[in-house]
């Protein structure tokens, strides 16, 4: 997932050269595909479409889709991960202006700190929460870590970094000739800050917000560990129907929901990234 | 009248670097100034001073008379054009154009209008509506112009606005700027470059900088005549710096090998002081070596110019350039030429 983030920020345009007669070199990696990712989904969404009684239809979908059980989960996870996507663009578009912007000593090091955290698992973040605001953590804070606030919290707190490697690259390309110009013709840091930074950053920040949204749609370390009783997404969802109840069809029927949740927004992020190097390109 | 400009002992300092040693100069209102020097001289560092870019470690800065050391940019009212163009990429022109005007909360009606005369005055009327990705480098900066005029500022300031674009480009916005400084008789104008060409043609006065200092300041036309230091007649006329020896004391007779030349005393130089002619390129003569009163020279090599040819020659072990229309009857790279310097050359003291 960190790949990701980071191919998103840096990645030239690679143009990519058709040599013919080397189609049978793609044989491999297709069938690797195929067998180890391919093959599994489409079992998975066959078996949604198996009732228990072993008819082929759209029963399991119908059961599924009407239980108030999965409308919360999946209201749940929509509502969290906006929640959490907003909280991370506010919060890390403001953490990388201070750092891109702000002369303060060691603002390089923070950087590179944003860049380490990328690279850490997302219980970690909740395992830590644990510690420190769990029942028995340092400040006894107790309740509030298990409710969807917990969840927020640590969800916001694990994924801005997400937003501020791509905030902290498109402030670095806003020239400052561009803003000294700016000011020239009188307009005050907050205008310039509006209308010139921001803007031209626009691209990343978008594709920023939906690879965090995209990934905190998916996060299941963070909700498993920190537990929280009513706070069920669908990937927990899944992980209960499928490995606690054993109920497989109903797991894959809100397995293939998530996918397509995920793919859609995953579309959007590549849009986004392209329209970013886009204007990346123009302003060199 | 109070100076459009001034400077009192400006200085900038990074840490240890100097970027600009304490500067003192005025510029009258609607005079072109142009900053002239090697990159590195500090002329750049002067601008963003002036313009409130970086803040000065001494001195003073002065407006109108009016001291705007402690103002922010956007208080200073002044136009500013770079060399990165530095257009907004996500504005069309005209947006680009009203920046300024906005930012100043200049009413619509009277934005639009201005907008469309800034456009106007730069000939890019026609290409309000595309943004600057879709114009070519000259556009560019000319719409940076446009943005840089809108506000109407008295005084605008170039840093290096033509070095991005390519020479025959370079030649036309020269004379786009010289038509733009008879337009806007009032406007102050600073310019910033290290082309002695561009600021022979559009300034008034030049200041020759080096090595973080002013070196020299005075009108184009006497400075290019009769530079008075040595820095300022290699950069600002390419000239030749041939060492002969004073006769005089008063530096208006000076010995050249075996031969005695008039020279024009115009800097300063003390007797004793080893100092030299500025002989510029095209007033060498090319003569037959056994020429009466030649110089003995060895040609070194020949460039075509295509106007003409420009000659490498050592004079006496001082390796010289001479530019000559045609080579016709000159003997081959190696021999010897005869040398003729003419009388009246600016002398100025060297080392």
């Amino acid at each position: 997932m960190t790949g990701l983030a980071l191919t998103a920020v840096a990645a030239p345009a690679r143009r990519r050269e058709k040599r013919p007669g080397h189609g049978w070199l793609l044989l491999p990696p297709v069938l690797v595909l195929l067998g180890f990712f391919g093959y599994p989904l489409v079992l998975v969404v066959l078996q949604s479409l198996e009732s228990k009684t072993g008819e082929f239809g759209l029963s399991v979908w119908l059961d599924v889709l009407g239980s108030a059980e999965f409308r919360d989960a999946a209201w749940k996870t929509v509502a969290l991960a906006l929640g959490a996507t907003a909280g991370c663009v506010v919060l890390g578009t403001f953490l990388a202006l201070v750092i891109a912007f702000v002369p303060f000593p060691g603002a390089r090091t923070l950087s590179r700190l944003v860049d380490t955290v990328l690279a850490f698992p997302s219980f970690l973040i909740a395992l830590a929460f644990t510690f420190i605001y769990g029942s028995a953590g340092i400040l006894g804070a107790g309740g509030f870590l298990y409710s969807p606030f917990g969840i927020l919290l640590a969800e916001i707190t694990f994924y801005t970094p997400f937003v501020m490697r791509p905030a902290l690259a498109a402030f670095g390309q806003v020239s400052s000739a561009q803003m000294e110009v700016a000011a020239s013709l009188g307009a005050k840091p907050g205008r310039v800050l509006r209308q010139v930074i921001l803007p031209e950053a626009l691209p990343s920040l978008a594709s920023g917000a939906c690879l965090t949204m995209l990934l905190a749609m998916n996060e299941f370390g963070i909700v498993l560990f920190l537990g929280a009783k009513d706070v069920t997404t669908l990937p927990m969802l899944v992980y209960g129907k499928g490995i606690v109840t054993f109920d497989f069809p109903q797991a894959c029927v809100i397995a293939v929901v998530n996918v397509v949740f995920s793919l859609a927004l995953y579309g959007t992020y590549r849009r986004l990234t392209k329209g970013g190097q886009r204007a990346a390109v123009d302003q060199a | 009248m109070t100076p459009a400009v001034e400077f009192r002992g400006v200085s900038v300092r990074f840490g240890r670097t100097t970027a600009l040693s304490p500067l003192d100069l005025t510029v009258a209102r609607g005079e072109t100034l142009a900053m002239l020097g090697p990159s590195g001289s500090g002329k750049s560092t002067a601008l963003k001073a002036l313009a409130g870019f970086v803040v000065p470690s001494t001195g003073r800065v002065l407006l109108d008379g009016e001291d705007v050391t402690a103002l922010p940019p956007h208080r200073r009212g002044l136009g500013v054009v770079v060399q990165s163009y530095a257009l907004f990429p996500h504005m069309r022109v005209e947006a680009n154009v009203a920046f300024g005007l906005k930012a100043r909360k200049t009413p619509r009606a009277e934005t639009a209008r201005r907008v469309a005369e800034a456009l106007e005055l730069v000939g890019m009327g026609e290409y309000a509506r595309r943004y600057p990705r879709e114009l070519s480098g000259g556009q560019q900066q000319r719409v940076a112009l446009a943005r840089a005029l809108a506000i109407r500022p008295r005084v605008l300031l170039l840093d290096e606005p033509l070095s991005a674009l390519d020479a025959a480009l370079r030649e036309d916005m020269v004379a786009e700027l010289l038509r733009l400084r008879a337009e806007l008789p009032d406007t102050t104008l600073i310019y910033v470059t290290h082309d002695q060409g561009e600021a022979l043609a559009l300034a008034d006065r030049i200041a020759v900088m080096r090595d973080s200092k002013l070196v020299e300041l005075g009108p184009s036309r006497e400075l290019y005549q009769r530079p008075s230091t040595e820095f300022t007649a290699s950069f600002l006329g390419a000239s030749n710096l041939i060492p002969v020896e004073v006769i005089q004391p008063d530096g208006t007779r000076v010995r050249l090998g075996d031969r005695e030349l008039a020279a024009d005393p115009s800097g300063t130089f003390r007797v004793g002081r080893p100092v030299a002619l500025g002989v510029r390129p095209h007033r060498v003569g090319i003569t037959a070596a056994d020429a009466p009163g030649a110089l003995p020279a060895v040609l070194r090599g020949v460039q075509w110019r295509g106007t003409g040819f420009r000659l490498d020659l050592d004079l006496d072990g001082n390796e010289i350039r001479a530019e000559v229309p045609d080579v016709e009857g000159l003997p081959s790279v190696g021999e010897r030429v005869g040398v003729s310097i003419p009388d009246g050359c600016p002398l100025v003291g060297i080392g």
